[in-house]
């Protein structure tokens, strides 16, 4: 009797299914893993490889051989150094126009019923679902000198000749403005609206006006919303072709039409691969300053 | 250390009402706290407890009524003036500023003189037990913790008035416990009013001077704990308070009451009109024994289920007539030995003056204080 029960506490003790165990736990990862492989797949065939292959174009001449002439000359010319100044200058523009404009309009949907906070976000959206060309040549339309906002602004006389708002970089900017003005409201409003309301009413009963309530509550929760707005139109805006081409009239050449041009006019791939990888560069540089500007994880983290 | 506060005596809830719509948020709420009082808001959710509580932070506007801080009336005054230390349900504290921003932020909002505010914080830090925390960023810090920093925040500029909305609902129940007890040392030591919502009605029978219970955005009844305990107004109250079983009786010729066929007595007042019932609170029904005096209404009943629970048993017995009611019996050697078994036969009594009489259906009886 006694021994039956011995050798039923070891079975218990040592119980032989551990390896049993691990295999499962193995199975359960490699299921995951398979979840990733068509993304993973995508990814690689569509990202990767184009992105080598546009890094050797850009190190290699036409016959081939291995040479940094088309880099050296990104930094030599002084068109080029100018049309990438030009490119973030604008896109620093656009940028900090589309904050202003985007963050009352954020806060009022974040503030605002369910409803109302609905048909403000349609309203916001209701561009994205038009083509970016049709809304371009729209812009060109408006604001050509004899457009309807020249003609308005004469009538009413605030100027006396037509301003020249197109085919220069204001034209450029007001368009590029209105492209990402969406993504800014969007990423504002989410970031916004994660913030509890009794944030608003704990600072109130604590004395706090409503201006100051903002300044020293609301304002710094949103600063992830923003920063994250602020980086991705900054870098959409980096390498925006349409818009600023339509609308800049080939005066205002930013870092974009250099790809274009060098491959239409000049069919030269090699410094159209490099310009493009300053750019991607430069991109991915701005991502890191960002990120250590606003460390973004950290504010995320103590919510 | 009680603080004597000028033109301060008393809340004031004049016939407030809110409706969202169709439905009554509050529906007509009177309620007079006095100074240095702990009143609290008891009543399940959607009661109108926390839209009262808003209402008194200036957070929400009243459809009709008023409020008086003393003599003035705030109804209509900005949040940021009404000078409360609100203390919320999630604690709301600031996680981009570190436990001293939290707790300086009234006193800064103040144009506090910063060697004052340094030295209010640690005095406020001290008082909750926190001393030397200051530096800690709020992501720190354990729910208790948290807590108390809410608390500290709440009351570091000396507010007229503490409203606290289930500041305890988040901590797991020892620690809850045990913050009850601080709280109500806290306002012994500062003699602040307090309001405090909850639906935890252990948790206002432990800390309140007064409770209200609310339901449907009316008070149904307000007293001491002692008084809502004992003399429950009404079949709601009863069963809200208390771990308590409404049984439904009869009445009968002659103004006497009966639960199925047994008669029974009572020491207390039988409500007048309409349908009654009597609300047995589990501690209060004993298993007969022989030796015990005539005062008792005895029923008869089988045991239907016995559920262990440490210090106590709850035994649940199914009454001849129908009705089951709950028992709940203190665990000793006496007790625990003589334990009946389930389906075994049993005598239960209750004393005639532990025999509570409530009107059934508050919501037909006319309210006194129904605006």
């Amino acid at each position: 009797m006694s021994a039956t029960i011995n050798s039923f506490q070891q079975r218990i003790d040592r119980a032989d299914n551990a390896a049993e165990l691990a295999r499962a736990g193995r199975r359960e990862q490699w299921g995951l893993v398979a979840l990733v492989l068509p993304a993973a797949a995508f990814v690689v065939a569509l990202m990767v490889i184009p992105l080598v292959w546009l890094f050797w174009q850009s190190i290699t001449d036409q016959s081939g051989a291995l040479t940094l002439m088309n880099y050296v000359r990104i930094f030599t010319e002084e068109g080029t150094l100018a049309t990438f100044q030009r490119t973030f200058v604008a896109s620093l523009m656009v940028t900090a126009i589309c904050v202003v404009l985007g963050y009352p309009v954020a806060f009022l949907a974040a503030v605002s019923k369910p409803r109302t906070a609905t048909i403000i976000m349609v309203l916001v959206l209701i561009p994205f679902w038009t083509s970016v060309l049709v809304r371009t040549y729209a812009w060109l339309v408006l604001l050509q000198r004899t457009g309807l906002v020249n003609q308005f602004l004469t009538w009413a006389g605030v100027v006396e000749a037509p301003l020249a708002l197109v085919h220069n970089l204001t034209g450029s900017v007001i368009g590029m403005v209105h492209i990402m003005l969406p993504f800014v409201i969007l990423t504002l409003y989410s970031s916004l609206t994660q913030i509890p309301a009794d944030f608003g009413r704990a600072a109130a009963s604590l004395g706090a006006r409503p201006g100051r309530v903002f300044r020293t509550v609301i304002f710094p929760l949103s600063l992830p919303g923003l920063v994250a707005g602020s980086v991705f139109v900054f870098v959409l805006s980096l390498g925006f072709y349409i818009t600023p081409e339509l609308l800049g009239g080939g005066r205002t050449v930013m870092v974009s039409m250099l790809v274009q041009r060098n491959i239409d006019l000049y069919f030269q791939f090699g410094s159209a691969s490099a310009v493009a990888f300053v750019l991607l560069a430069a991109t991915l540089l701005i991502l890191w300053l960002a990120d250590r500007v606003v460390p973004l994880g950290k504010i995320l983290a103590d919510r | 250390m009680t603080r004597s506060r000028a033109g301060f005596d008393t809340v004031s809830i004049r016939a407030l009402t809110k409706d969202y719509g169709v439905t009554k948020a509050l529906d007509g709420v009177s309620l007079d706290v006095r100074e240095g009082e702990f009143v609290s808001l008891l009543g399940p959710s959607g009661s109108g407890k926390t839209t009262l509580l808003n209402i008194l932070g200036g957070f929400d506007r009243p459809t009709s009524g008023q409020v008086f801080f003393g003599s003035t009336d705030v109804t209509l005054l900005q949040p940021h003036l009404r000078d409360i230390g609100m203390v919320f349900q999630n604690y709301a504290l600031f996680p981009h500023m570190t436990v001293e921003g939290n707790i300086a932020y009234p006193l800064r909002a103040r144009n506090v003189g910063s060697a004052e505010i340094a030295r209010r914080v640690a005095d406020a830090l001290t008082l909750v037990e926190l001393a030397g925390y200051q530096t800690r960023r709020i992501g720190q810090l354990s729910g208790g913790q948290k807590q108390r920093v809410a608390l500290a925040r709440a009351l570091v500029f000396d507010p007229k008035l503490i409203l606290l909305d289930e500041p305890l609902s988040a901590l797991d129940k020892q620690l809850r416990e045990s913050m009850q007890i601080e709280l109500r040392q806290l306002h012994a030591k500062l003699g602040a009013t307090m309001i405090y919502v909850t639906h935890d009605q252990r948790e206002a029978l432990t800390m309140s001077d007064r409770i209200a219970v609310m339901r449907s955005g009316r008070i149904e009844q307000l007293g001491t704990p002692t008084e809502l305990y004992n003399f429950p107004r009404n079949d709601f109250v009863a069963s809200f308070v208390g771990e308590s079983t409404l049984v439904p009786l009869q009445r009968s010729d002659g103004g006497s009451v009966s639960l199925g066929t047994s008669r029974l007595r009572t020491g207390r007042p039988v409500p007048q009109d309409g349908p009654i019932a009597l609300a047995v609170h589990a501690e209060k029904l004993i298993l007969d024994s022989p030796g015990e005096g005539e005062d008792w209404n005895r029923f008869d009943g089988s045991v239907s289920d016995v559920i262990y629970q440490g210090e106590s048993v709850k035994i649940s017995v199914r009454l001849d007539d129908g009705a089951s009611v709950g028992l709940r019996q203190h665990c000793h050697h006496r007790s625990m030995s003589s334990l009946p078994q389930v389906g075994s036969r049993v005598k239960v009594a209750l004393h005639v003056e532990d025999t509570i009489l409530v009107p059934c259906d508050a919501e037909s009886v006319p309210q006194a204080h129904a605006a």
